[in-house]
């Protein structure tokens, strides 16, 4: 412990040694800081005079200017791009909203004519245009003719909303629907005219190889129908072609199936 | 098990077989949904009764068992009462949509149909919303 113990002496030099280093350090802090502070100060200065250069000003401007012009023609190029995309966009969605009817428009089609062919039952297919017409067209009131063999006449097969005898004949001259059978297309009045069973709104004639076998005449819309649209009329032209041929070979099914049944009893006949 | 869990089962209830191929045609464009087919108001109860459904179309005019008395055998139904139905028909007066929705029918359709609208209307109805 007494070894530790240092006269005041050697002590105080100590002191004075750790005195001057302190003094030192402090002496090249000031230094260093009168450094840094010229520094500063002639950093100041250069911008300073920079900035006071009408040159210098000039092509900073000028730079600034070139900046902001490339910025605002970028800006209005992405301005026109989202115009651009937004229009496409629109033209996409309502493409879509066209294509979509269009699916559907076929999805009816489609049905009307595979359920016309799905049998060779002439009820049958007596019944598929019943169906057609009340679902798919939305008829209330309404009759398929068809031609009587016997009579060459068009009467009433199959009929909805009135009884059979209460629809007109085919024949009335100067009638919508004789016009119809003289001129073989379907012809389509004024949706909206107060439905009555003189004249049909619409009527579809049926023919066969420029043969008249039949005529759908419409009288009176479901009350909700208020007119007809694209899909209405491509309906009409499906009803003339497909419910003509699937009524015609529906007859001569069933004439065939009785000409055999016929044929089949003469042979049983002769061989037993 | 997990797929079939995401699957949503459909009973289409209506007499006539175009409209049935018809509404087929239009809900098969949603993935996973099974499509059931009935042809009158008792085969639609008895395939309601005898499985899970999610949704039902039904007609009203139908042989055997109307569409008006299907919906409130199935809304008395505890088991049943929650499928959502969405009716379709030709009837178009407001008293005939009147009578439908207070006997449970939660959507009222008229024919002729757009397959997009009902699309809307189903779609709308099997994810819990009311259709606008």
């Amino acid at each position: 412990m007494s070894g530790d113990r240092k006269d005041p002496f050697s002590r105080g030099e100590e002191f004075l040694q750790l005195f001057s280093r302190g003094a030192e350090f402090t002496k090249e802090l000031l230094v260093e800081n009168e450094r840094l502070r010229a520094n500063l100060a002639s950093l100041e200065q250069a911008q300073s005079d920079a900035s006071k250069t009408p040159e210098e000003w000039d092509k900073y401007r000028q730079e600034l200017q070139a900046r902001l012009q490339d910025l605002e023609q970028e800006c209005e190029s992405v301005r026109m791009r989202l115009q651009q995309v937004e229009e496409e966009n629109q033209q996409f969605a309502a493409r879509y909203l066209e294509v979509e009817e269009e699916n559907n428009n076929l999805a009816n089609l489609y049905v009307a004519s595979y359920q016309l062919h799905s049998t060779l039952d002439l009820d049958e297919v007596l019944k598929v245009i019943v169906e057609i017409v009340i679902n798919l067209v939305g008829a209330e009131v309404f009759a398929v003719y068809l031609l009587d063999g016997d009579s060459g006449e068009l009467d009433v097969a199959v009929s909805e909303g009135a009884e059979p005898s209460e629809f007109p004949s085919c024949s009335k001259p100067g009638g919508i629907m004789a016009k119809s059978l003289e001129s073989a297309e379907p012809i389509c009045g004024d949706p909206t005219q107060v439905p009555n069973l003189e004249e049909p709104i619409v009527c579809i004639p049926l023919f066969v190889q420029d043969r008249p076998i039949g005529l759908i005449g419409i009288f009176a819309l479901l009350q909700q129908k208020d007119g007809f649209s694209a899909l209405d009329h491509e309906l009409f032209s499906v009803m003339g072609g497909h419910a003509s041929t699937a009524l015609f070979a529906a007859r001569l099914y069933s004439q065939s199936e009785r000409k055999l049944n016929t044929i089949q009893g003469f042979i049983d006949l002769l061989t037993k | 098990m997990e797929l079939h869990m995401d699957r949503k089962r459909i009973l289409i209830v209506e007499d006539s077989p175009t409209m049935r191929q018809l509404l087929v045609f239009a809900l098969r464009r949603m993935k996973n949904v099974d499509i059931v087919e009935a042809q009158d108001g008792m085969d639609g109860l008895r395939k309601v009764s005898s499985d899970h459904f999610d949704l039902a179309l039904i007609d009203i005019n139908m042989p055997v068992m109307d569409g008006l008395k299907l919906i409130s055998l199935i809304r008395g139904e505890d088991s049943l009462c929650g499928i959502p139905i969405v009716v379709i028909t030709t009837e178009g007066a407001q008293e005939d949509r009147e009578r439908a929705l207070s006997l449970g029918a939660n959507e009222y359709l008229t024919k002729p149909i757009q397959a997009n609208h009902v699309l809307t209307v189903v779609k709308s109805l099997l994810k819990g919303e009311t259709p606008s």
